[in-house]
């Protein structure tokens, strides 16, 4: 078992490095950071831009720099953005912002999205299950920045009946704001509020219907027949043996769904003014800068590698037919 | 949801008297339907019938009789969208409307129940003994302790027979074989000492020789626990074995209860005499006509009035139809027999045994064909041979190089020949490499060791447009007819289709579709209907038009009986008969049913492990078997005879198929062997050194010449000896 989990991760590492290299070979070739500078008006001297491509090193092959970017990169310096900013510095923090947004986000999607499939399972045909399919497909059916607008318009609806400033949606704090801990602390859920539910909300409605349909595949099952003959409950046997195998296919799911998240909340970071590694994305793209982009291609892959392989993990520790292998 | 009507006391019932007071479990006008779109399904209708304590209580009857359903009801297991009603008591305790956390105190300590499919009974996720030390804590109150229980499902599991339990205990379900978890959920069931088990066919999913091993596991669990046992199957050998008493349902109720032997020796009631005379018996062979039963049972959506069974039954009269009879005592018969028909007193008069009384009844017959004399088998022509056919599926092992580590040894060196006119029968356990060999030959393909004849031509050297012609002599039917007809064509398309492939003109297949429905016994106006509107039986029968198109001389016949009720069974395997006399045909048919070969096959080859081990005729083979696996094979059949059950020593074989990857060495079934046990060491040393050859048999009269041996009779044992096991 441990011979399997070690050699996917060598084989996840090396699909990190490609696709890292495809990301930054592809913004290197369309790139053009020295154009802006070019277009200045006075145009700066040629020497002011030779030294701004040497130290860019755009005359230097394109593997040859991504061997070079990379070898720093391995040792913690991933290069400086096209104004000369430390990227290694900025990174942690847009790092943190990101996780910040998203490890709610998706623990309240998994676990409100396992509990809507699996009442919708329960309920097959009934009320709540027409419901939770409609506003599901809804959802899912309706693209993030209207999502997050529609939810902003909500929001602004709701301060303004409460005639004070419940919801916030702009950043992750007030801007300079004074007060002690618990102040600080509600003043950070006001701003949570909004780009959690963004997130979540998409996320239920994926996974509720993954699981609403593991859920009904056990629901029939022989097995939760016997739980039943033996002496369990209905809801006993619906939980400890149900659930528990209804949840093993839903494991892969929930770790990729992770790892493509942070991508996917670049809507999200837009409109509600958080700036992640999806804003980052976004502005290093608009900035015609390599270094931004790989640096977080190569983050988003890294994440990827670190969710495919806890699914790995996860899928192994859920079903026995796997851990024996 | 669960509609919960009162019934009136039936313990105070005075008719009943005489009887024991306090019957274990009593079900009483027990009724159950579902909701569908063509209207209610009553799916048990007024059923009643009482278990006493340490009584087996059979449940027969064809598949959709309503025997799961009312067991389930008895459990308090139906989906809720059933509405039940009746009375259902445990030791005078009302069991419906009861609640569900309340009913979850009896169920598995009052009352276990063992499923059907063993292998999709236990959840994947938890080791075998997790679930049952479960059932243990989830009654035992605070006294059971985790490890109190692991201990226990320790010695439950060593009580069912599974060896080396203190180890297996940790295993996950799907390191069990299907005997084995069925072994499990018995356990699991008798963990409590329940008072009752319900047993849903329980070796239906199994092997013959497994199922013997299960049903000897229930006897046991019934004798350690006392406890009364519903034992619902449509094996009416299995009941005859094991059952006390019996109870036919039919449609939903009961249609005639009694003890075993008055059952099987004097039914009262058409219906079960038909059943019984439907099932061909290991010991009677081909001499026996088989009953079918035309038709098929009713609708359970709006029933009309009258005998449920009337159109499908030989004494049917217009007063059948003017209501439905009851379950009443049987004229001249025990008092507790009970038959439903307005005519059981006509029955009881025609003074016959039971098998040709339904003969009669039924109007059948044996077919009669020219017999195939066994003395002229050599010069009868060769139409399908194969010799010392292999077929090795490689085991691969690693990622991506996936590389090879072994060999499932599927087939290994198989010979046989079926000659003009005659009907081999391969039997054998699953898994020990019947379909792979008909695959093979069905393929016509160079096989990766031996050779495979057809039609007096070898595969090897064919070339397409040879193959094209063979494949018109060479047809197959599969067990599963739903499967092999693509729901979307109407009957026409499909038995035209084979004919179209093979380029026949228009005219000729209009003409030939509605002649081989006629032949098969269908309706020629049924022609535009589509697969879904038949049932199993004629589904079968469509099949076996199609393979008959081509007019083929060999039909490959891959257990085409096996996923039938034994009613319906009936007739297809006199259709087969049929076809054969009239068509000159030659089968190889393939069974794990040693019954239905003894019926309709001249000459059994019986296999294990990839390899024949006994191969002649029916009759020599069936009476005086000499290999120990066809012994035990036999052996493990049950009879549908109380007596002949009852007088009958059963050879059970120890534990299950070993994998064809990594066979035994010597002789393969030496792990196995019931003689092996009993042997001297140097004997036992050449069973596992030596492969034993394939060498004609013994004659069975002790006086026969020394060195005497049969001209067709091979069998692969080192100490084959003659044992009667019939
Ligand atoms: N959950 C269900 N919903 C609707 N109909 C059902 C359900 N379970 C069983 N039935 C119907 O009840 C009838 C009896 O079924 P069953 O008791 O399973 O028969 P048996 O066990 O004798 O083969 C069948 O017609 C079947 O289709
Ligand atoms: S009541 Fe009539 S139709 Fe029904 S079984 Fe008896 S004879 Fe046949
Ligand atoms: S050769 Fe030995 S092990 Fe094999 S069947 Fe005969 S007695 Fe049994
Ligand atoms: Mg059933």
């Amino acid at each position: 078992m441990a011979r399997f989990l070690a050699r996917r991760l060598v084989n996840y590492l090396a699909l990190c490095l490609v696709a890292t290299f495809l990301a930054f070979a592809l913004a290197a070739l369309t790139f053009d950071p020295v154009g802006k500078l070019q277009a200045r008006n006075p145009p700066p001297p040629q020497a002011t831009i030779d030294a701004k491509r040497a130290e860019l090193r755009l005359d230097e092959p394109i593997p040859q720099r991504f061997v070079l970017w990379l070898g720093d990169a391995v040792q913690g310096d991933f290069g400086r953005t096209v104004v000369n900013q430390s990227i290694s510095e900025e990174l942690p923090r847009r790092i943190g912002v990101s996780l910040r947004l998203f490890l709610l986000g998706t623990v309240v999607g998994i676990g409100l999205g396992v509990i809507v499939g699996v009442a919708s399972a329960i309920r097959q045909y009934r009320f709540s299950d027409y419901a939770a399919t409609f506003f599901s497909f809804v959802i899912l059916s309706t693209p993030v920045f209207l999502l997050g607008l529609l939810l902003k318009y909500v929001a602004l609806e709701l301060n303004t009946a409460a005639g004070a400033q419940l919801l916030v949606f702009t950043g992750e704090t007030t801007p300079g704001f004074q007060g002690g801990f618990f102040e600080a602390l509600v003043d950070r859920v006001q701003h949570l509020v909004l780009p959690t539910l963004t997130i979540a909300l998409g996320q239920i409605a994926y996974y509720s219907r993954y699981q609403r349909s593991a859920m009904l595949d056990v629901l029939g099952s022989d097995f939760l027949r016997t739980a039943q003959a033996k002496g369990l409950t209905r809801r006993k046997a619906l939980f400890k043996h149900g659930l528990r195998t209804a949840l093993v296919p839903m494991a892969t799911l929930f770790a990729f769904g992770f790892g493509l998240l942070i991508t996917g909340g670049t809507f999200t970071e837009r409109i509600f003014g958080w700036y992640g590694m999806g804003d980052w994305l976004v502005y290093g793209i608009e900035q015609d800068d390599t270094n931004i982009t790989a640096t977080v291609t190569l983050f988003v892959a890294v994440l990827v590698l670190v969710s495919g392989w806890l699914s790995d993990v996860f899928y192994a520790l859920l079903d026995p037919r796997v851990r024996l292998r | 949801m669960t509609a919960y009507e009162a019934e009136s006391d039936v313990l105070a019932d005075p008719g009943r008297a005489g009887e024991p007071a306090a019957p274990l479990l009593e079900v009483a006008d027990l009724e159950v339907s579902f909701p569908s779109e063509d209207g209610r399904v009553r799916a048990v209708r007024g059923l009643s019938y009482r278990v006493s304590p340490g009584e087996v209580l059979g449940i027969v009857g064809e598949s959709g009789s309503g025997k799961s359903v009312s067991s389930l009801a008895v459990m308090g297991l139906l989906p809720p969208s059933a509405r039940i009603g009746g009375s259902i008591r445990l030791r005078g305790q009302e069991l419906l409307g009861l609640s569900d956390t309340e009913l979850s105190r009896i169920r598995g300590r009052r009352v276990a129940m063992v499923f059907q499919d063993p292998l999709s009974a236990l959840t994947p996720v938890y080791t075998v003994g997790d679930q049952i030390a479960e059932a243990l804590l989830v009654h035992g109150g605070r006294s059971t302790t985790a490890s109190t229980a692991r201990n226990r499902a320790v010695e439950l599991l060593d009580l069912v027979g599974i060896p080396n339990a203190a180890e297996r205990v940790k295993a996950f379900p799907h390191e069990f074989s299907g005997g084995m978890r069925q072994r499990a959920v018995i356990a699991m069931a008798i963990a409590n000492d329940p008072d009752l088990i319900i047993a849903d066919e329980p070796t239906t999913a199994l092997d013959v020789t497994v199922q013997a091993q299960v049903l000897e596991v229930l006897k046991t669990a019934q004798e350690v626990t006392g406890a009364g046992i519903v034992l619902i199957t449509h094996d009416l050998g299995v009941v005859a074995g094991t059952a006390d008493r019996v109870i036919v349902m039919y449609a939903g109720k009961a249609v005639e209860t009694g003890t075993v032997d008055e059952i099987f020796a004097t039914p009262r009631m058409p219906y079960t005499l038909g059943l019984l005379g439907s099932i061909p018996r290991l010991d009677v062979g081909r001499g026996q006509p088989l009953v079918p039963i035309e038709g098929q049972p009713p609708s359970l959506v709006a029933l009309p009035p009258g005998c449920p069974f009337g159109p499908r039954c030989p004494l049917h009269e217009p007063a059948c139809d003017a209501a439905e009879p009851e379950l009443l005592p049987a004229p001249g018969a025990a008092p507790d027999h009970r038959a439903a028909c307005i005519r059981t007193g006509e029955l009881a008069a025609a003074d016959a045994e039971g098998g040709e009384l339904a003969a009669e009844l039924f109007d059948a017959h044996v077919v009669e064909a020219e017999p195939v004399d066994s003395a002229t088998r050599i010069d009868r022509e060769v139409v399908l041979g194969v010799d010392r056919l292999v077929k090795h599926y490689p085991v691969r092992a690693g990622g991506i190089f996936r590389r090879q580590v072994g060999a499932v040894q599927a087939v290994d060196g198989v010979t046989f020949d079926v000659r003009a006119g005659e009907t081999l029968g391969l039997v054998g356990e699953s898994g020990c490499g019947k379909s792979t060999t008909i695959m093979e030959i069905m393929g016509l393909e160079p096989p990766t060791g031996g050779s495979i004849q057809v039609l007096g031509s070898q595969v090897e050297g064919l070339s397409r447009a040879d193959r094209k012609r063979i494949r018109r002599d060479l047809q197959i039917v599969f067990q599963d007819p739903m499967a092999s007809l693509d729901p979307r064509l109407p009957v026409r398309d499909l038995i035209a289709e084979p004919m179209e492939v093979q380029g026949f003109d228009k005219a000729h297949i209009t003409r030939r579709v509605p002649e081989l429905m006629k032949l098969v016994g269908l309706r020629s106006e049924q022609i535009n209907r589509y697969p879904g509107e038949f049932s199993g039986g004629q589904r079968q029968r469509i099949c076996i038009a199609r393979a008959l198109a081509l007019e083929p001389k060999v039909l490959v016949l891959d257990e085409p009986v096996s996923a039938l009720d034994v009613s319906i069974q009936a007739g297809v395997l006199n259709l087969l008969d049929e076809l054969k006399a009239r068509l000159g045909l030659a089968y190889l048919f393939v069974a794990h049913d040693l019954s239905v070969v003894r019926h309709i096959a001249d000459r059994v080859a019986v296999m294990y492990l990839g390899k024949i081990v006994e191969i002649g005729g029916v009759e020599e083979v069936f009476a005086a078997p000499q290999h120990p696996y066809t012994q035990a094979l036999l052996s493990a059949i049950p009879v549908p005879d109380p007596e002949v059950e009852r007088r009958r020593e059963r050879i059970l074989l120890t534990g299950d198929l070993p994998s064809p990857a990594n066979p035994p060495s010597g002789c393969r079934f030496r792990t196995r062997c019931q003689l092996f046990a009993t042997l001297g060491a140097d004997q036992q040393q050449r069973c596992i050194d030596v492969e034993p050859p394939r060498e004609s048999a013994l004659p069975a009269e002790p006086d026969a010449p020394v060195g005497a041996h049969l001209p067709d009779h091979d069998v692969a044992c080192h100490w084959a000896r003659i044992r009667t096991v019939v």
